[in-house]
């Protein structure tokens, strides 16, 4: 970091529509969190009752945005950025091992080509097409529990299904303390939420933007 | 919803009829505030559906000397009432599902208020829709041993005397129990007066159950005579005013109403399938789906009853007993007499009966419950290593006629057959000489007597032993704003802690879970902790 207080130079990578995407899911996640908790008897604050009508409505809400970010992601071919890769996935991993507290550069800068590095890819991507789906299916599921036996799932088991709905959230809050922890890790402390703000992002000139 | 429906048609047809009343009564009508009328303070009267006048009928413009004569006077035009009413559990306290007669006061139950009624019949049959049960030669197809007056008179003034077998007295006697006067009713005023029953009517007996006001039911009790909303939204006298036979729909005679092994009714059908259902239970009126679309109670009318929500307490204004210990009875003062000690008004120790326990504004017990209550006969073995429940509320979470439903819990202790392992049914009541425990304070005596009239084994052995004695909590429906709120279950430790075998949310949790889930979170927290502080030192020490 301190070593490239060199030049640094701004480029447009968080368009409109995805700031907007990624800020209200952050909130609804959140909102589903904190209500999701009460409903499963951690604390008390909204009550019970508030608790499961905001918790529905939330968790209805996501599945419409949802159903907006995947058709985005599709029709603007931002889904490249997740396809998986294993090139430089180890340095990057050896990088916020050893590598950063050295302060060496990270090995797969931000560019328009390469929004996300190999780490982050396989994270996201492991999130939005397993485990949000995964919470949505369950979510879905204990939504109507009051109409299994006409859809012929007599035979679920209540516990389960909440056990496995209460298994996503404790991997959805595991996933939030990291990834809001690894916001700090740009070239400041905030700069990569100004950059998921404004959708300007800093990086080191001319390592990531040039081709 | 249904209701709602045809209220909105009402509401939308009474500025018309409000206009034509005013007009009729030539000037404006009295406040809109429901006032009862005259003679529907014990529920709304049945008197706009009547055709006749009892009062202009020969038949009752006699000179009665006796109770029976009054009922031979009703016979002569009602001549089917006697044979209807002498089918039903009011006259043979035997269920009528039960082929085998166990069931019942009359049979094999025993309870832990006064146990049981054999041997003690002028006491209790004074609850009797009848004259001159007091014993088991009682004849029970004697038409005119039937008292119709009990049910049907509006005077206010007929009594039953406590131990005299259903009669009232013939002459002004005071009665050692409360020290209360009852005299000989005026016959012909009394017989004159008959109505459809009323609240009062129905609450002589069953508000006064167990040998006194408010001691076997939680949910019913003198302040249910005349209950205001707070008490009861379907009975509230400035309301809806009902009579208890505005739900418990009556055909011949026959009351409905749960009775042992038979729910109070299987058909889930309401009042806009059929308007000749039995109205006995909430959704008959209510349907099923009583809530606003989209509110989540609706989704737990198929697990939960009305009544868990709806009744968030009993005994609201007067308390109820909740626990009778038989084995202190029998302790006198220094005098030998007697000791009755009062709390609060109601009796705490008394030398007949032992130790008993009131509360008020009582939290109930929950229960799956499918409508069948068992009961513990005095034929069947019990152990009583343990508290003994002498009649238990049927039904499971997977057992789809099962809905949760509160229900009063009575405990007691009282005496056994340490040797056959069976309760027992001692001889309480009864003149001396007679052997009964109130004449002589002898358990061994009562029970040997109880037991012998019963024709049931007594090994002469005995012991108390714990028990406790469930009843469906139905009435004392409380305001929609007073019903419970999602917490009070859908919490750890909450109403309905005691109920095993289903997840609830809220309620339970997986424990492993939730440890692997929050230990997996606290180690992120650490993990980023220390990762940030070695970012700091390290970029410190660079510099």
């Amino acid at each position: 970091m301190d070593m490239n207080e060199c030049k640094m130079e701004r480029i447009y990578l968080y368009t409109r529509f995805e700031r907007f995407w990624h800020w209200v899911q952050a909130g609804i996640v959140v909102l589903l969190g904190i209500t999701g908790f009460e409903i499963h008897g951690t604390y008390e604050l909204l009550g019970f009752q508030r608790a499961v009508e905001w918790h529905n409505t939330l968790g209805i809400t996501w599945l419409v945005l949802y159903a907006f970010i995947i058709f985005w992601h599709l029709t603007t071919g931002q889904w490249k950025h997740y396809v998986p890769t294993t090139r430089m996935l180890f340095h990057v991993a050896l990088y916020y091992m050893i590598g950063i507290f050295r302060g060496e550069p990270h090995p797969v800068p931000k560019s328009e080509r390469f929004k996300h590095n190999p780490l982050q890819r396989l994270t996201y991507l492991g999130i939005s097409v397993l485990l949000i789906p995964f919470q949505m299916a369950t979510g879905l599921l204990y939504y109507t529990y009051n109409s299994w036996p006409g859809m012929g799932l007599e035979d679920l088991e209540l516990g389960l299904l909440a056990g496995l709905h209460m298994a996503g959230a404790f991997a959805l809050l595991v996933f939030l303390v990291v990834h809001i922890y690894m916001t700090t890790t740009g070239h400041s402390v905030t700069a990569h939420i100004r950059a998921m703000c404004t959708g300007w992002e800093e990086v080191p000139a001319g390592e990531g933007a040039g081709e | 919803m249904g209701l709602r429906r045809v209220s909105e048609a009402g509401r939308r047809a009474a500025p018309a009829v409000f206009i034509a009343l005013c007009l009729l009564l030539g000037g404006p009508a009295r406040a809109a505030e429901k006032e009862p009328g005259p003679g529907e303070e014990y529920g709304r009267s049945h008197t706009r559906n009547m055709t006749a006048d009892h009062s202009k009928f020969e038949a009752l413009k006699q000179e009665f000397q006796s109770a029976p004569e009054v009922t031979r006077a009703c016979l002569s035009c009602h001549t089917e009432a006697a044979s209807q009413i002498q089918k039903t559990i009011h006259w043979t306290w035997l269920c009528p599902a039960d082929p085998k007669e166990e069931l019942g006061k009359a049979g094999l139950v025993v309870n832990n208020f006064c146990i049981s009624i054999h041997d003690n019949e002028p006491r209790c049959t004074s609850c009797h829709i009848g004259y001159g049960w007091k014993d088991k030669t009682f004849d029970f197809t004697a038409q005119d041993r039937v008292d119709c007056l009990i049910c049907h008179e509006q005077t206010g003034t007929y009594e039953k005397f406590p131990t005299k077998a259903g009669f009232p007295v013939s002459e002004p006697t005071k009665f050692s129990g409360n020290g209360k006067m009852y005299y000989p009713p005026d016959y012909r005023k009394v017989a004159q007066s008959v109505g459809r029953p009323t609240r009062r009517n129905c609450g002589v007996c069953h508000f006064f159950g167990g040998g006194g006001e408010g001691v076997k039911h939680g949910d019913l009790d003198a302040s249910m005579f005349k209950p205001n909303k707070a008490l009861d939204v379907h009975m509230n006298v400035g309301g809806e005013n009902f009579n208890c036979t505005r739900c418990h729909t009556t055909e011949k005679h026959a009351i409905s109403g749960r009775c042992y092994k038979t729910p109070a009714a299987e058909d889930r059908r309401t009042l806009l399938d059929s308007d000749v259902i039995k109205r006995i239970t909430c959704y008959s009126c209510h349907t099923e789906t009583p809530h606003d679309p989209g509110v989540k109670a609706n989704d737990h009318t198929d697990k939960v009853a009305c009544q868990t929500c709806h009744i968030p307490r009993f005994a609201r204004v007067n308390s109820t007993k909740m626990r009778w210990d038989w084995s202190t009875a029998g302790r006198k003062d220094e005098n030998g007499k007697p000791i009755v000690k009062k709390d609060d008004g109601r009796p705490v120790y008394h030398t007949k009966k032992g130790s008993f326990v009131w509360e008020k504004n009582v939290v109930p017990e929950y229960r799956w419950f499918n409508g069948v209550i068992r009961n513990v006969l005095l034929t069947e073995k019990i152990d009583p290593g343990k508290q003994v429940e002498l009649n238990y509320p049927v039904g499971s979470h997977d057992d789809p006629e099962a809905r949760i439903y509160p229900f009063k819990r009575h405990e007691g202790r009282q005496p056994y057959d340490k040797v056959h392992k069976t309760m027992v049914a001692p001889k309480l009541f009864g003149p001396k000489g007679s052997g009964a425990y109130w004449a002589r304070y002898d358990w061994k005596t009562a029970i040997e007597k109880g037991m012998d009239y019963t024709g049931l084994p007594f090994s002469g052995e005995f012991d108390f032993v714990e028990t406790a004695y469930y009843f469906q909590t139905t009435h004392m429906v409380a305001p929609e704003k007073e019903a419970l709120s999602c917490n009070e279950c859908h919490s750890e430790g909450g109403r309905l802690v005691n109920l095993a075998g289903f997840y609830m949310p809220g309620r339970d949790s997986h424990k492993v879970l939730d440890i692997a889930g929050w230990g997996a979170t606290v180690a992120a927290l650490i993990a980023v902790f220390f990762h940030g502080l070695g970012r700091l030192v390290t970029r410190r020490n660079r510099r």
